[in-house]
Parts: C-alpha cells; sequence; structure tokens
C-alpha cells in the first residue's frame, strides 16, 4: 500500500521517535507492557510500517464490495442509520406489550424480545421448573393467545422483530407467524429475526434442550422454511455475543462465531441440498461491544472481511449478497458493574460508539441498573437516547467506516482477523465445530479466557472503576424494577384458561403430526405451526421434541 | 488423632438460569487454592444439588442464580439439606441478588451471600474462616499416617 520511499522514512521516523522518548521518558521504556482487554499487544505508535502488507483494493476497499471490510451497503449510515432495537421483556405479555409501545414511541426503530427462562427453555409456566422463575428475566409465553397480547397494535407489516429464542425458536416463530397472519400480515411481508443458534448454547448460553445433532437439525428445517416462504426473515443470527459474555477474548469470539456459522451452512448444505446462495443472504450475526474501544471496531472490520472470504472462497457463493456479514451488536453486560451504577452509562455509550464506528445494522444499548435486575423504564429511556444521541448530535454518521486507513485499526484488524483464522484452522483439524464442541475445546478455552481476566482484575492489572480503583466507601441507593410475585399465578390461570377453551382433540392431532415429523426427516415447522395455531402450549411441543431427540446435560466443563 | 481431610466443595446453578460464568471461576477459584470441588453444571433441581452434596460429602455448598429465582431456590436447598439430616453442611450463594433480598437469605440460612464483582480471595479466605474442613477418623488396626 505504500511505496518505498513511504516506508524508509517511515523507519527511519520511528528510529528518531523511539530515541526522543528513551531521552526524554527514560521509564516508559521500563513501563508494563499495554494490551486490549484480549491481551493483544499495543504498541505506543502506528505508521506505515505496520500495514506495509496491506493491499487497499484487496483488503480495505470500499463498503458495499468485497471483501466489505468498510461496510456491507455501499451508503452506509447516509443510506439508513442502524436500528435503535432494545432488548426488552418482562413479566407478563401485557407488561411487555406496554414497555413496547413505550420504546416505540421514544423513538425505537425495531423490537427485540427477551423471554423468561421457563420460555426460554421449554417448559410452560405451571411446570415444577418454573417455579419462582415466572416473568423475572423477560416475557412469559406459554401459547399463541400469550404471544396475540404481545404483539397487540404492533403492526407486523411496519416493525420488524427480534427473537432471543434458541431451543423453541420453531415455536415462537410459528407464534409471530400466525399472529401476523391474524393481523392480516402475510408471511411474505413479515420481517424479523430469531436467535436460533444452538451451536453457541452449549459453548456459552447454556440454553439447550436436546444434543447438538438434533438441535441442529431443527435450526436447518427452520432456515429452509424460511428460505421458502418467509424472504424478510433471519431465521438465525449466529451469535458471538454470549460467547464474549461467558469470558472469551474477542478473537475466540470472533472465531467461535464464524466456525458455528461454517457449521451451519454446511449441515444446510448436506442436509436441505439447498445451494449456499438461496439461503445465505438471510443468515446474519450478532456481537458483543465490549469496552476496549479500538479492538472492537477492528473485530467487527476483521468479521465482515473473514466471512466474505469464507463464502466467496470456502463455500463458493456467487450471490455477493452472500458475502454480507450483516450484525446485531448489544453493548457488553459483563462490563456493567454493580458498584457505582450511574457509571455503567458511560461504559454503554463508549461501546455503542465502538459498535457504530464498527457498522454494527443493529443495536442494543445496555441500561445502567441490569447488573440489579431488569432496566426501569428511566434506565431503559437513557439507553435508547444513547444512541439517538450518537445518530445525531456527534456526527459519526456522516462518513462511511471514517477509520479506515487508521495505522492502529487496520493493524489490529488485521491482527485480529489473523488470530481468528488460527482458531477456525484448528476446528477444522478437529472436524467442525461439532466435534470441537464435543470434546470441550471452546468451553474450555473460554474457561481459561475468563478465569484469567478474573485474575487481573483481582490483581488490579485491569482497572476497573469503582470496583478495585475509585471505590466509594458508600453505594448511594438504587430504585430498582421488581417483577411482581403475582406474575407467576396470573400467567398460570391463562394458561389454564386457554387448555379449557382450546380443542383438544385438534391439538392431539397437530401433536401427533410433530411427533411424526420429528421422526422422519420431514420440515417440522407446517406442524409446529398447525400446533401452535390449535394453542398447544410451548411446553407441550418442545416436550415432544425432548421425547424424540433427547435431553442434553450439561458437562460441567470449569 | 485424625488425618485432615481437604475440604471437598460443592458449586452448583440451581434453576433454569445458564449463565455460569462466575460459578466456573469460583469452583476454579476453589481448586487452585487447594480445595476439592465438584461443580455441578446448569440446571440442576434442589433435589440433585442435595443428593450431590450428601453423596459427595461436602462442607459447602455455593450456589448461583442470576434469574431473579434465589430467593425460593436457595432457601429450597437449604430446607431439602435439613430434611435430609444434612443441615450442618454450609451453604453461601452468589448471584444477581438484590440487597434487599440478601437478610431474607441470611435469615433462610445462607451463611454469607457474595456479590458481582468480590475477589475470589475474599471467598477463599472466608471459607478458611468459617468452614471447617472435615476429619477423617482413625480406621481401627491400621497405622496413622
Amino acid at each position: 500500500m505504500f511505496d518505498e520511499k513511504t516506508l524508509t522514512d517511515a523507519r527511519q521516523g520511528m528510529k528518531k521517535w523511539e530515541a526522543e522518548v528513551t531521552k526524554s521518558s527514560p521509564d516508559l521504556a521500563a513501563k508494563k507492557r499495554l494490551s486490549t482487554i484480549s491481551d493483544l499487544l499495543v504498541n505506543p505508535i502506528y505508521t506505515p510500517e505496520d500495514i506495509r502488507n496491506l493491499d487497499f483494493d484487496r483488503d480495505i476497499g470500499y463498503p458495499g464490495f468485497f471483501p466489505f471490510t468498510r461496510g456491507c451497503q455501499a451508503t452506509g449510515y447516509r443510506g439508513r442509520v442502524w436500528t435503535f432495537r432494545m432488548f426488552s421483556g418482562l413479566g407478563t405479555a401485557e407488561d411487555t406489550n406496554r414497555r413496547w409501545h413505550q420504546l416505540l414511541k421514544e423513538g425505537e426503530t425495531g423490537l427485540s424480545t427477551a423471554f423468561d427462562f421457563p420460555t426460554l427453555m421449554g417448559y410452560d409456566s405451571d411446570s415444577p421448573k418454573a417455579r419462582a422463575e415466572v416473568g423475572k428475566c423477560g416475557v412469559a409465553i406459554d401459547t399463541l393467545a400469550d404471544f396475540e397480547i404481545l404483539t397487540r397494535n404492533i403492526p407486523l407489516d411496519k416493525v420488524t422483530t427480534s427473537m432471543t429464542i434458541n431451543p423453541p425458536a420453531s415455536v415462537l416463530w410459528a407464534m409471530y407467524l400466525v399472529a401476523a397472519e391474524k393481523q392480516g400480515v402475510g408471511w411474505d411481508r413479515v420481517g424479523g429475526t430469531i436467535q436460533n443458534d444452538m451451536l453457541k448454547e452449549f459453548i456459552a448460553q447454556k440454553t439447550f434442550m436436546c444434543p447438538p445433532e438434533p438441535s441442529i437439525r431443527l435450526i436447518s428445517d427452520t432456515i429452509e422454511f424460511g428460505t421458502h416462504h418467509v424472504p424478510r426473515w433471519n431465521t438465525i443470527s449466529i451469535s458471538g455475543y454470549h460467547i464474549r459474555e461467558a469470558g472469551a477474548t474477542a478473537v475466540q469470539e470472533l472465531a467461535f462465531t464464524l466456525a458455528d456459522g461454517i457449521a451451519y451452512v454446511q449441515d444446510v448444505i448436506q442436509r436441505k441440498k439447498l445451494d449456499v446462495d438461496a439461503f445465505a443472504p438471510r443468515l446474519s450475526f450478532f456481537f458483543d461491544s465490549h469496552m476496549d474501544f479500538f479492538e472492537e471496531i477492528a473485530k467487527f472490520r476483521a468479521a465482515r472481511r473473514m466471512w466474505a472470504r469464507i463464502m466467496r472462497d470456502r463455500f463458493q457463493a456467487k450471490n455477493p449478497r452472500s458475502w454480507w456479514l450483516r450484525f446485531h451488536t448489544q453493548t457488553a453486560g459483563c462490563s456493567l458493574t454493580h458498584q457505582q451504577p450511574y457509571n455503567n452509562i458511560i461504559r454503554t455509550t463508549t461501546e455503542a460508539l465502538a459498535a457504530v464506528l464498527g457498522g454494527t445494522q443493529s443495536l442494543h444499548t445496555n441500561s445502567f441498573d441490569e447488573e440489579f435486575a431488569l432496566p426501569t423504564e428511566f434506565a431503559a429511556t437513557i439507553a435508547l437516547r444513547t444512541q439517538q444521541i450518537l445518530a445525531e448530535e456527534t456526527g459519526v454518521v456522516n462518513t462511511i467506516d471514517p477509520l479506515a486507513g487508521s495505522y492502529y485499526v487496520e493493524a489490529l484488524t488485521s491482527r485480529i482477523e489473523e488470530e481468528a483464522w488460527k482458531y477456525i484452522n484448528q476446528i477444522d483439524d478437529m472436524g467442525g465445530m461439532l466435534a470441537a464442541i464435543d470434546r470441550g475445546f471452546p468451553q474450555l478455552e473460554i474457561a481459561n479466557a475468563a478465569y484469567i481476566f478474573k485474575k487481573q482484575v483481582d490483581n488490579t492489572d485491569k482497572v476497573v472503576v469503582g470496583v478495585n480503583r475509585y471505590v466509594a466507601e458508600e453505594e448511594l441507593p438504587l430504585e430498582i424494577l421488581k417483577i411482581d410475585e403475582r406474575v407467576e399465578a396470573e400467567q398460570v390461570k391463562r394458561l389454564n384458561e386457554v387448555k379449557r377453551s382450546r380443542d383438544r382433540r385438534m391439538v392431539a392431532q397437530a401433536l401427533k403430526g410433530l411427533l411424526a415429523a420429528c421422526q422422519s426427516d420431514k420440515n417440522v415447522m407446517p406442524c409446529v405451526i398447525e400446533a401452535v395455531r390449535a394453542y398447544a402450549t410451548e411446553q407441550e411441543i418442545c416436550d415432544i421434541y425432548r421425547e424424540v431427540f433427547g435431553e442434553y446435560r450439561d458437562p460441567g466443563f470449569f | 488423632m485424625g488425618r485432615e481431610k481437604k475440604l471437598r466443595v460443592l458449586v452448583a446453578k440451581p434453576g433454569l438460569d445458564g449463565h455460569d460464568r462466575g460459578a466456573r471461576i469460583i469452583a476454579r477459584g476453589f481448586r487452585d487454592a487447594g480445595f476439592e470441588v465438584i461443580y455441578t453444571g446448569v440446571h440442576q433441581t434442589p433435589e440433585q444439588i442435595v443428593s450431590a452434596a450428601i453423596q459427595e460429602d461436602v462442607g459447602l455448598i455455593g450456589l448461583s442464580c442470576l434469574s431473579g429465582a434465589h430467593l425460593y431456590l436457595f432457601s429450597e436447598v437449604l430446607r431439602q439439606l435439613k430434611a435430609s439430616g444434612a443441615g450442618n453442611i454450609i451453604v453461601i450463594g452468589g448471584g444477581i441478588i438484590p440487597d434487599e433480598d440478601i437478610p431474607k437469605l441470611k435469615k433462610a440460612g445462607i451463611k454469607q451471600v457474595f456479590l458481582p464483582g468480590t475477589p475470589i480471595s475474599e471467598i477463599i479466605d472466608w471459607t478458611r474462616k468459617n468452614v471447617p474442613p472435615a476429619r477423617r477418623p482413625i480406621s481401627s488396626g491400621k497405622k496413622a499416617g
């Protein structure tokens, strides 16, 4: 990218600079090594020398053009600002519908659903396993009846919705499709995302139900169904967020996410015999945005470049849209502190800015009180305003990929890419992600990274303001959101009413059909939709999955 | 004179909550500090935890819950421990626990609650101070040591 004279000048300049530093600040030389949060070494200064091997067209280029380092869409945020998509859900469907209307009124531009643990795990609100968990971490959804309340007065043809749901993704998606139908919105118009990424569950998030192989089958069923019937839907959100939250480094987050993506693409091609270009444009991704500002920006750029190369060169995709890595970002929950929680507003802001400078398509910003509870309306509004202020007041949306060409950012992008390829190659050598998960490889890499980081914080090698430096003598009281204990009883009451008033024979018939589909290689979605229409409960459907496919038990790697 | 046994610790995740980063770190911390650690993995019922604790003959149980179900789950573990005659096993807890719930948990029998940000060494030090290592009695006909 640079001619020989520029590089020679840079080298000579570097020597002059180093001599000056040694002369004026001799202890700087003795200073401990500085690193990103993921322990990648950071030099005090970067020059053309550091990116001498980069080729502008091959490695950086233009937004909208391979390898998309600078963005998938040619017009970037000048064409369309990222979606303000706040992850939310609490209590009953009414509670959540109310919060959704409030957030839409305050200017969010996309919906994102947080479900409670029983719903995430495929249990109804009256299951013994659901005791004390109903509505606590998100909204309780047992049947289509709840879902109809959840989406009341939300125009499903005008707003897109993401749903963070994994083992029961097929069920919640079916509910969404039927709820939309009842609004008069056809499947060809409805838009959104289901997370539906089981590999990262085994690696990190741990909401799992059935073992890996059948879990992948269900995912390929949904991808196939979406390809044929729901063209505007992203049937998977291949996620790094949870991998990062479990303690992974930025490199591990990137590598394991892309390796998961490779496994999914391979499975759909093999199992469904679909052409890669038929479904790849609807794959989407989900990353974390953590506290090391430049490391995160570099990670997002490396992600786009790597996936483009994987799709075009490894999978021979021909449609440029198959090469796009489109992603949602959430600011890092694990960076929030319990101590001095208002500080979290600043953390979320810098993390959000990194995601924006990294070109995210969609963004959730955490609320400052989320170390304590689900966010209050007040806290969630501040989080939303953070995005709006970045978009409207800072000017960062005025130019596309503003940090391109920065010696540091380009060097870091390349470095992260290089390290991530090492992991992907290692996983390939093991036989792919399923094999790697089976032997505990990503789980233990993450456990190691999490432990190292904890020790660094405990030793104050890594400073966390308010926790190991600038500690408050007394913490200010904080008003947090409390989920009413009546939610569980109300939800169980409604569930019983639905069970009483539905057509029992239709439910039984639908479940029988689903059982047969699971036992064959027929796509399960039509049967799930039929069951959902008949007001079968989420657990009734998931119990069939458990019956046919078995249950996965956490091997407990630590 | 009895030979001192290493304290055996059970780190457990009750309920449906799968957030195990803290539990896994604490488990390692105990292991590195020289204790014998059993980690249950996620999605354990109180029954399973109590059964494991008794089977593994632990002196300390650490419960982790980030889903808000701690009041019910932790007290259920305590209740079942008592009912099984293992009420002398010390139980500590951590996770996402509002300040106002800590006195309730302690009243129920949770010996100490460790909140996010607590250094590993603080938990280890507390354990050494508050949890007696088990003593193994000498078996007849065998030399000690």
